[in-house]
């Protein structure tokens, strides 16, 4: 393994034996163009926090319409111009609004943002190796992603508006720009954005598989590594196979749209003008766009369960129940998530017997979800818990993984789908299980790692504030949602003014948008806790959650290769909390069973009888002594 | 030993008052700096906006004068967290135990929050749980709401039962700071019970939801109770029906024929097409099965009907059908509803464009005899431009369009007669 490492990165080597720092690193390459695992991490965290804002104040904007559609705000338009003339946001407008907030969210946060960093970060330290496989193409990866936000940004300053087709882009209204404004320039903006991120998630998604494969320091097993490992393995594993497809389906849609085929495109008369497309089918674009659609939730959902499940059992101070039971049921999700991308088309005209197929895989899943949500609960279960912000916020993500799981049930039978396709139950559940609960994950590793990132601690007080008000506000927002899509009030309507049964949930979209702006409001105590902690923060000790894992035995001055000296050793598995016979109730990976003679169990030694037997000799010895002196 | 360690505190506690006070100084004139900034530009703008309308003003007040009440928030909470911090470090100088056990308090939120939250639950469940659709108005709509029902019970116990033990864990093991967790790893039978009791209950679930689905999508012609054809096409922002006609069937149509008179490009040239008729609403005979023929002009967009639980995509290109038997006409829903002013609708849940959210029709579900009389009415889509167009023959007496119509008109009236003899 090392010898890999040292083919990779030689000028690493230079740490090992002297004193760090002495290759000079220019502003450039140490906060640009870093090639850094740990500041590339960094950087894709405080982009995504960027993109986050960016989308959460769009929907703050949409918001404002839903509620008061009949309202003006001319401070709208004295930001939006043209898109909000006379202070109310424009159909089209809102239609662009709705589909760049869902794909910033998507994409750029959850995907990039929550990946991009925790994998870059934790993948190294918590397998011990220097950096990643190829720190080059770690570097390329962001720059990728941030020339992706860039395009996707810089299509609001264009003369017809960033796409508003849904952030599922459904042909033919992307396909022609004379169905709506937006898929004129904007579309194509949007399209390259996503080839770059693509790309970007690929090189990422390629370098964390090398990683873990090659990299894990001596003893570190595949049977040993930490369940964030495990779930940014198979979440980089899902983005390799599936975000291709989503690329093969924007090269498609670009050919349509430019060079005059058809593959999503068929007999079609726009007004009286009969397009000349012949022989594609629209349903395809959805194939192909589902088949990435449907990982990619959980390539959202996946990394946030496995930081919650190491925050949950450090902070639990208990091992994770089911260790093995929970990587087997990410082995499961991982396979699963192939064959459930259906379930987002039943009404869509495919054939029905299709639609009995996808229900029946698509309900399995809910198998291995219901699985480690139950081992959560074990987990806390008889624990000495302590509520650090971290562990808030991973409580608060088993709450939505709950809540938006169990609707999922609903969607996922076909007959249900009928009427709640593309109706506000949907935008509920789907904000529940993998918006709040992931983004919950994402803030669960924030606090947790940021003493790890930047070597000070954010301030817990603030972050009780931010957890609180942010777990209720995000109930208040999403709950009473499910209840207009069960009255069949279908998502992404401009205004709900022009139906007469609508009018009665005007009140509730008031109630929903007043907690949205508060839910926003509370993410400024966020943002000034994580900026003015960088800078003012106390200094963070070695290790301030006492937790296991090897990123904690690294120094807290960052140093390029992460450890000086000689990577450390992996003896154990990384949850020996609280373990009976131990002085401390944590026993980092690091320490060699030899000294914790007085803690070992049988089954520690799997199966080695070498290491029982000479266990057994040292308890007859020892144990009669303990005996008698008490 | 004991003094030197209370000076050095007391020491740090007069620099950390320093330096936080100089922090809060910062604050406050960034906070008043960044208002000037916001009164500057509001001010600017304010002073732009007269041109076009005069009232803007209170309005560019209002907003500033939120901003300034959040800011005011933010203070506040600064104010308090700084006193808490004191606190907490005149109680640590003292000697005394840490001033606020912050683990106590969020264990008892979490309870505090299971208790209203499940009562928030229960509100919502009463009140905007009575707000939903009335039940469903077509035979396997009944099947789809049992199928709901089902899921809502199932799910419902699932998501209180495990909400109060997350919550009540995680107040009951709060760390209290003198105990030690249990070293629980694994428990391969208890995690054996949790995978199969889930696991059967889906089998449940899915066992029901394919047979309901396969219900819905797979019917088996009636040979005596034929379903009534009615064609949508779809595009933005309107829904155009056609009715079949006396002869019961509809005719071919194809988008390269549309033209300005011919929107739906109906190709007259087939026999079954002539007698086709346009409607304006969808009116639909009550316990009679009508088969929807979904088509879409131009892009996606979504034929949904929720209270017959009805939805499916048009796709141009591609028919897509929906069969379905409506059980309640309109009246008697009012009636049910105590609503007089109840109206089935359709509207489209597919975005396909600006006017997505305004795509709407209303529906009306009559007896027999109530909708044979409505669709005698309905003109056809031939006109004698059509006529011209497709080399027809114009009817002999060209005098006026309304006799023509009506001519056609008791000529249907017979055949569908005829056809409700039949059955």
């Amino acid at each position: 393994m090392s010898t890999i490492n040292l083919q990779d990165t030689p000028h690493i080597d230079n740490h090992d034996d002297h004193a760090h720092g002495h290759h000079h690193e220019t502003f450039l390459t140490k906060y640009v163009f870093s090639q850094d695992h740990k500041m590339i991490a960094k950087q894709f965290l405080i982009t995504g926090i960027i993109m986050a804002v960016i989308a959460m104040g769009l929907s703050i904007l949409f918001r404002l319409q839903l509620a008061w559609p009949d309202k003006s705000f001319p401070i709208l338009e004295t930001f939006l111009g043209k898109w909000a003339e006379g202070g109310r946001i424009k159909p089209d407008f809102y239609l662009a609004l709705v589909t760049i907030h869902g794909t910033i969210m998507v994409f750029f946060v959850l995907t990039a943002g929550l990946s991009g960093t925790f994998s870059n970060l934790l993948i190294p330290l918590q397998l011990g190796a220097r950096d990643m496989a190829s720190p080059f193409l770690n570097m390329l990866s962001y720059w990728f992603f941030f020339l992706a936000c860039t395009i996707m940004m810089a299509s609001f300053f264009i003369q017809t508006g960033p796409a508003s087709a849904g952030w599922t882009v459904y042909p033919p209204l992307s396909a022609l720009p004379t169905a709506i404004a937006g898929s004129g320039l904007g579309m194509t903006m949007w399209l390259i954005s996503m080839v770059l991120f693509v790309a970007s998630s690929l090189m990422g998604g390629i370098n964390y598989v090398s990683t873990v494969l090659n990299m894990r320091t001596k003893g570190m097993d595949l049977w040993k590594m930490p369940l964030t490992i495990w779930a940014f393995f198979l979440t980089a594993i899902l983005g390799i196979l599936s975000f291709p497809v989503l690329v093969a389906g924007v090269v498609l849609l670009v050919f349509d749209r430019s060079v005059g085929t058809s593959f999503y495109l068929s007999d079609i008369v726009m007004g009286t003008q009969i397009l000349p497309n012949e022989g594609g089918s629209p349903i395809l674009w959805q194939h192909l766009f589902w088949f990435l659609g449907h990982p990619e939730v959980y390539i959202v959902i996946m990394p946030a369960l496995g930081i919650s499940s190491e925050v949950i059992s450090v902070n639990s101070r208990k091992p994770i129940f089911g260790y093995h039971a929970m990587i087997y049921s990410l082995i499961g999700i991982t396979l699963l998530s192939f064959i459930v991308w259906g379930h987002h088309m039943f009404v869509t005209g495919m054939n029905p017997l299709l639609g009995g197929v996808f229900m029946i895989t698509t309900l399995i899943i809910a198998v291995p979800s219901a699985v480690k949500t139950f081992n959560y609960l074990a987990t806390l279960w008889r624990g000495n818990i302590r509520f650090t912000p971290a562990m808030l916020f991973a409580i608060g993500l088993v709450s939505f993984f709950i809540s938006g799981g169990l609707t999922g049930i609903f969607l996922g039978n076909a007959s249900l789908d009928i009427n709640l396709h593309d109706t506000y139950f949907v935008v509920a559940h789907f904000h529940l299980v993998m918006g709040s609960a992931a983004i919950f994950g994402m803030l669960a590793g924030v606090y947790h790692w940021f003493p790890r990132m930047f070597g000070k601690m954010m301030n817990a007080k603030l972050g009780y504030l931010h957890f609180w008000l942010t777990f209720i506000t995000a109930y208040l927002v999403f709950f009473p949602l499910h209840f207009l899509g069960l009255d069949g009030v279908p998502r992404r309507y401009y205004a709900f003014t022009e139906f007469e049964f609508m009018q009665k949930w005007l009140t509730v979209n008031v109630f929903v948008t007043w907690s949205a702006i508060i839910a926003a409001l509370a993410q400024v105590a966020f943002l000034f806790n994580f900026f003015y902690s960088i800078f003012k923060g106390k200094p963070a000790p070695q290790n301030p959650w006492e937790a296991n894992t090897l990123e904690w035995t690294a120094p807290v001055e960052h140093l390029h290769g992460n450890w000086p000296g000689e990577i450390p050793t992996v003896y154990r598995w990384p949850y020996d909390y609280s373990k009976p016979g131990a002085a401390q109730d944590f026993i980092p990976q690091t320490v060699p069973f030899s000294q914790t003679m007085s803690s070992n169990l049988v089954h520690d030694f799997e199966g080695n009888t070498e290491a029982e037997q000479i266990q057994k000799d040292w308890e007859l010895k020892n144990v009669p002594v303990v005996e008698k002196a008490e | 030993m004991k003094v030197h360690r209370t000076t050095f505190k007391k020491m740090s506690l007069k620099n950390i008052i320093i330096t936080k006070a100089t922090a809060v100084l910062t604050v406050i004139f960034t906070v008043f700096s960044s208002m000037s900034v916001f009164a500057q530009e509001v001010g600017a703008t304010a002073s732009a906006a007269p041109a076009k309308a005069v009232d803007m003003e209170p309005i560019y007040k209002s907003t500033l004068f939120y901003v300034l009440l959040f800011l005011l928030l933010c203070l506040f909470i600064g104010i308090i967290g700084k006193a808490l911090k004191v606190y907490e470090l005149t109680r640590e100088t003292q000697g005394k135990p840490e001033g606020i056990n912050w683990n106590k308090i969020n264990g008892v939120l979490f309870a505090a929050f299971l208790v209203v939250g499940l009562y928030g639950v229960y509100w919502e469940y009463t009140v905007h749980g009575n707000m939903l659709l009335p039940e469903a108005a077509s035979e396997h709509g009944k099947r789809i709401d049992e199928m709901f029902n089902i899921t809502l019970i199932i799910t419902t116990i699932v998501f209180i039962v495990t909400h109060i033990i997350l919550f009540t864990f995680a107040y009951i093991y709060k760390s209290t700071g003198n105990r030690k967790a249990y070293y629980y790893p694994h428990n391969n039978a208890l995690e054996r019970i949790w995978t199969v009791i889930p696991a059967l209950v889906l089998t449940v679930l899915v066992l029901m939801g394919f047979l309901t689905w396969r219900s819905i999508f797979h019917k088996v012609q009636d040979p005596n109770n034929q379903p009534l054809s009615i064609e949508v096409t779809s595009s933005q922002f309107q829904w155009d029906f056609r009715y079949p006609g006396a002869d019961g069937v509809i005719g071919v149509k194809n988008y390269k024929k549309i033209t300005s008179i011919n929107a739906l490009g109906i190709d007259f040239n087939d026999k079954n097409s002539l007698d086709d008729q346009l409607a304006d609403e969808l009116v639909i005979p009550v316990n009679k099965p009508v088969r929807f023929v979904l088509t879409s002009k131009d892009v996606l967009h979504s034929f949904y009907m929720p209270h017959f639980r009805v939805q499916l995509n048009t796709v141009p290109g591609m028919t897509s059908y929906f069969e379905f038997t409506p059980t309640i006409t309109s009246d008697e829903m009012k009636i049910k509803t105590n609503d007089p002013s109840f109206k089935y609708i359709l509207l489209c849940a597919k975005i396909c464009g600006t006017n997505h959210y305004n795509m709407q029709k209303t529906v009306r579900v009559v007896s027999q005899e109530e909708y044979n009389a409505w669709v005698v009415k309905q003109t056809t889509y031939l006109t004698n431009d059509l006529r011209k167009a497709f080399n027809l023959p114009i009817p002999i007496e060209p005098v006026a369009v309304p006799a023509t119509a009506d001519t056609t008109a008791t000529k249907i009236t017979e055949q569908t007669n005829q056809l409700a003899f039949k059955k």
